[in-house]
């Protein structure tokens, strides 16, 4: 899908002289901290958080990662 | 005929909503609260444009979870007539009550400018006085109004014929090039399955009276009327 912001870093870093760059694709990152009692119920709770509000499933997808603090 | 517009923190065109039903249409309105749930009363429902929630994630992404929007759900699943205009349509995309997303424009520009938009489907709830092909003139006021959905849902769309507006030139020719915003067939407004709820990007209350310099949007709040009142005398 389209992705113009995305294609416009692209051609500014063709012009800038990164000739190997073949493709950018922008996204976005969020920290959430948050209090669980395990790990399987921290990834339900980050799942449902990304998957219900943090993306929307038409125009993006989502991954995460979990690391205790 | 008494008509909704609902608030959300951050909506900007509801009183240009309030005031193009009152004022330019000579109906009711009043404004609804968006923590509010009752729609009591109400025939129509608008959500208007502007910045709800400060577009922040995405647009309409925190508004979907005002609790009215239960309410103009719930609404439009008895038959209820609601418009999304902009801010609005990208609402009722969140809601899932409509198919697809907004990403923003192909060219990463916010676009405030007079566009043209031929009518597709001339007769339904929103454009009862127009005929397919009609050309309308309409401002347009936003970053995020590319309107992308993947190619089976534009197949269904297209098939049911569900684009009620398209991006067309002053003589009614749809290209891409007059395309402001890269939206998927240059779709500037569609009806759900139901064909009672509308999103559309196009402002419709801000060319309502000829001292805005165009009278095209009221077209589709007296289609709206129209019908309210044709219901309302068979007793629906």
């Amino acid at each position: 899908m389209a992705d113009p912001e995305g294609k416009t870093i692209s051609a500014a870093l063709a012009r800038l002289g990164f000739d190997t760059v073949e493709k950018v694709r922008t996204g976005k990152v969020f920290t959430v901290d948050f209090s669980s009692e395990d790990e399987s119920a921290a990834r339900e709770l980050i799942e449902r958080v990304s998957g219900d509000i943090l993306s929307n499933p038409i125009i993006e997808i989502f991954d995460f990662e979990i690391e205790e603090i | 005929m008494v008509v909704g517009v609902v608030v959300f923190p951050g909506s900007n065109c509801d009183r240009d909503s309030l005031w193009a039903v009152e004022s330019a249409l000579g109906e009711r309105a009043r404004f609804i609260w968006h923590r509010d749930t009752d729609l009591v009363g109400i025939d129509m429902v608008i959500l208007p444009g502007g910045f709800s929630y400060g577009d922040y994630l995405r647009t309409g992404a925190f508004a979907r979870f005002s609790p009215i929007m239960k309410s103009v759900r719930e609404f439009a699943e008895g038959g209820g007539l609601v418009i999304g205009i902009c801010n609005g349509f990208q609402v009722l995309l969140e809601s899932g009550m409509l198919p697809g997303a907004m990403i923003a424009n192909k060219g990463l520009r916010f676009i405030c400018k007079d566009v043209y938009i031929r009518v597709e489907r001339g007769g339904t709830a929103f454009s009862a006085g127009m005929s397919n092909g009609d050309v309308l003139r309409m401002p347009v006021a936003h970053f995020e109004g590319n309107y992308f959905a993947d190619e089976e849902t534009l197949e269904e769309i297209e098939s049911n014929g569900r684009v009620l507006f398209r991006y067309c030139d002053e003589s009614g020719v749809v290209s891409k090039d007059i395309n402001p915003n890269g939206s998927s067939h240059n779709i500037a407004g569609l009806v759900n399955e139901r064909g009672n709820v509308l999103g559309m990007m196009p402002h419709p209350e801000r060319c309502s009276e000829s001292i805005l310099g165009s009278t095209d949007g009221l077209g589709i709040f007296a289609s709206i009327r129209d019908r309210i009142n044709m219901m309302e005398r068979i007793g629906v």
